[in-house]
């Protein structure tokens, strides 16, 4: 093997330039594969983690998957049962005993689980009117169960827990109705119920629909407003561990029943935009590579050209058809070895370099660094496509110089 | 003659396609350890081609090559590797080195495919088969710094780097100046005479054939009785 693999570099060092091109097209290739996984991937770790920090890992909403069956359905499931012109009971909605069921979530989940009442409602001030979400919270829980407490920028609301009627709201909302901290405001809701809220803190997520339109407020208000006492619509849930969060909502919506939304089925276009962008992105990279993959079969089917001569002696030495395959498969792989060692860490510099890099998005007022996931399955993936590229690339002219018959070179010569 | 190290029974060699070429007709041969055989013809007449047929480059269309009464025509490709690589060698008119490697390089490469030898005893060998033809000054020296004779010497090194018992030549001073040609004439003879190796070569040259213990004369691919 020693013997094939020195003679597999005697013929490329021989051909110095062609060589350094193959090489090169590898380290480009390994170099941009590298670079451009890591911040794809880095980016995708950035928004899932962000995705998850900002949403419930799992919430409960007072609504069932699937409509419930008539019992009719229930009693006969064999028959063939037709029922017309039904119209379901009119019932409060809500999650039923909610006590018992944050007992069961809690149980069950080993995360840390908080009821909500969320509904719509009109904040008037100064003569103008703006409809908002309120989100009916216990102070003291949304700190563990919610990441808005991040986001405060005036006020605390922590402050909602000494002060019952005040209001959490968004910056853009309060830019819009000319607010601002100690402000009071009147809130009403579809059933008519007004209140007035003292405006405890402001917030400022990035987002402007969420800016503009949610309020937080404690729960026993927004259940007063509603008039919907001792009733909640949500249970926000977080889980010690966001991954399995799908998992674990389809545990509790068999022993619950109402519908269990872990955060990747609410951000399901999300992800597939994502899975998307990641096959466009690893294409792109990959023609690369590809390209580079041409480059040496060129320069390996040009050595196998000229070196036909070559072959057929040393065929007539004794050695097999396979040996002279390898000789040139092993051409392939150096340029691969050579590719990758070179390229690996140009693409370290290259990600170094770019991790230097802050701008400042449109819109935006904070600095941000450009998000680079350093994983060693990126040198891996990259190392592993830049060799699959090689051996490909050299493996069709291997098997041409392969099948070379030594008395049709040495006849034609001679 | 008995305990012949080749025998060639009925050898027929066909190039089929449109027009059929019979390269070698109904050839019956035998070749004995210690011998010097020279193939003689005109061009054309289908001497190489049965040196190839001996060499077990090339197989029969119809006929036995039996080496050590061994039957190659029964063989695989990968078997005939095997027995060219230990017990036959090749020099051809055009020396055919290898161009990236040095003479010794060259030399020891057929034992570097055979494995019998570390790196290192074969390159000592090698350099030992070299200073045995001449060329003990020209160990390091790459092919395109020899003259033509001095490559036939290291083709001939080569050709001996596996101990084989028989060395084909084809046209071997085909290419070289007449005192080139009588030294690769001389080492030729010597490896039967001295070495006991069966040594066949392929020439046109009459002195040459004149130096042979016997001379095959082969016309239109027939062996002339």
């Amino acid at each position: 093997m020693q013997l094939l693999a020195t003679i597999a570099l005697k013929h490329l060092t021989a051909r110095k330039r062609q060589s350094f091109v193959s090489v090169l097209g590898i380290v480009l290739g390994v170099a941009f594969f590298l670079t451009i996984s890591s911040l794809m991937q880095g980016s995708e770790k950035d928004f899932i983690r962000r995705l998850v920090d900002n949403t419930p890992h799992i919430t409960i909403v007072d609504e069932y998957r699937y409509p419930r069956k008539q019992p009719a359905t229930t009693l006969y499931p064999a028959a063939a049962v037709e029922i017309r012109s039904v119209k379901p009971v009119t019932e409060t909605r809500g999650i039923r005993g909610f006590e018992r069921v944050l007992e069961t979530v809690r149980r069950t989940s080993g995360g840390l689980a908080s009821p909500v009442l969320t509904g719509q409602a009109v904040v008037s001030f100064a003569g103008r009117d703006h409809g908002i979400t309120l989100y009916g919270m216990i102070p003291a829980e949304i700190r563990q169960v919610s990441t808005i407490w991040k986001y405060i920028v005036e006020g605390s609301i922590d402050d909602l827990v000494a002060n019952p009627d005040g209001i959490v709201i968004g910056q853009e909302l309060a830019r819009r109705l000319s607010l601002s901290l100690g402000d009071n405001i009147s809130v009403a809701s579809p059933i008519g119920q007004i209140r007035t809220f003292k405006i405890l803190g402001i917030f400022r997520t990035g987002r402007s629909d969420f800016d503009e339109r949610q309020t937080f407020v404690t729960l026993k208000r927004v259940q007063a407003l509603f008039n919907k006492t001792n009733r909640i619509n949500n249970i926000i849930i977080r889980l010690p561990d966001p991954y399995p969060a799908r998992d674990v909502a389809a545990e509790l919506e068999s022993l619950i029943g109402y519908k269990c939304v872990s955060w990747q089925e609410a951000s399901e276009d999300l992800m597939n935009t994502l899975t998307i962008r990641n096959i466009i992105m690893y294409t792109v990279v990959s023609a690369v590579l590809i390209v580079a993959a041409f480059g040496i079969y060129n320069v390996i089917s040009i050595v196998v050209m000229e070196k036909q001569r070559d072959i057929a002696i040393l065929k007539s030495m004794g050695f097999h058809a396979r040996d002279i395959e390898k000789i040139f498969v092993f051409q392939g792989f150096i340029v691969g070895i050579f590719g990758i060692a070179i390229g690996l860490p140009i693409g370290c510099g290259f990600m170094t370099a770019l991790m230097q890099v802050r701008f400042k998005p449109p819109g935006s007022s904070e600095l941000i660094q450009m998000p680079i996931d350093w994983g060693w399955y990126q040198f891996a993936i990259a190392s592993a496509f830049a060799m699959v590229a090689a051996l490909s690339a050299a493996l069709l002219p291997a098997r041409k110089a392969a099948s070379v018959q030594p008395v049709q070179i040495l006849r034609g010569i001679q | 003659m008995s305990g012949a190290l080749m025998k060639v029974q009925g050898v027929t060699r066909k190039l089929e396609g449109d027009f059929p070429i019979t390269l070698v007709a109904d050839v019956d041969l035998e070749i004995s350890r210690g011998e010097f055989v020279v193939i003689s013809g005109p061009s054309g007449s289908g001497k190489s081609s049965l040196l190839y047929l001996l060499g077990l480059l090339d197989v029969p269309t119809s006929g036995h090559i039996l080496l050590n009464d061994i039957d190659t025509s029964k063989l695989d490709a990968d078997r005939l590797a095997d027995i060219r690589l230990t017990e036959l060698g090749f020099v051809f008119q055009f020396h055919f080195l290898l161009p990236e490697f040095t003479t010794t390089e060259n030399v020891a490469m057929p034992m570097r495919r055979l494995g019998r030898l570390s790196a290192d005893a074969a390159t000592k060998r090698a350099e030992e088969l070299l200073d045995s033809v001449g060329l003990g000054d020209q160990l390091q020296k790459l092919p395109r710094q020899l003259s033509g004779g001095q490559s036939q010497r290291v083709a001939i090194a080569r050709a001996l780097a596996n101990d084989p018992v028989l060395v084909l030549a084809d046209e071997p001073t085909g290419n070289l100046d007449t005192h080139a040609s009588a030294n690769v004439q001389t080492i030729l003879r010597d490896l039967a005479h001295q070495r006991g190796k069966a040594v066949v070569a392929v020439t046109h040259d009459t002195q040459f054939a004149a130096s042979a213990d016997r001379t095959v004369t082969i016309v239109d691919g027939r062996i002339q009785k």
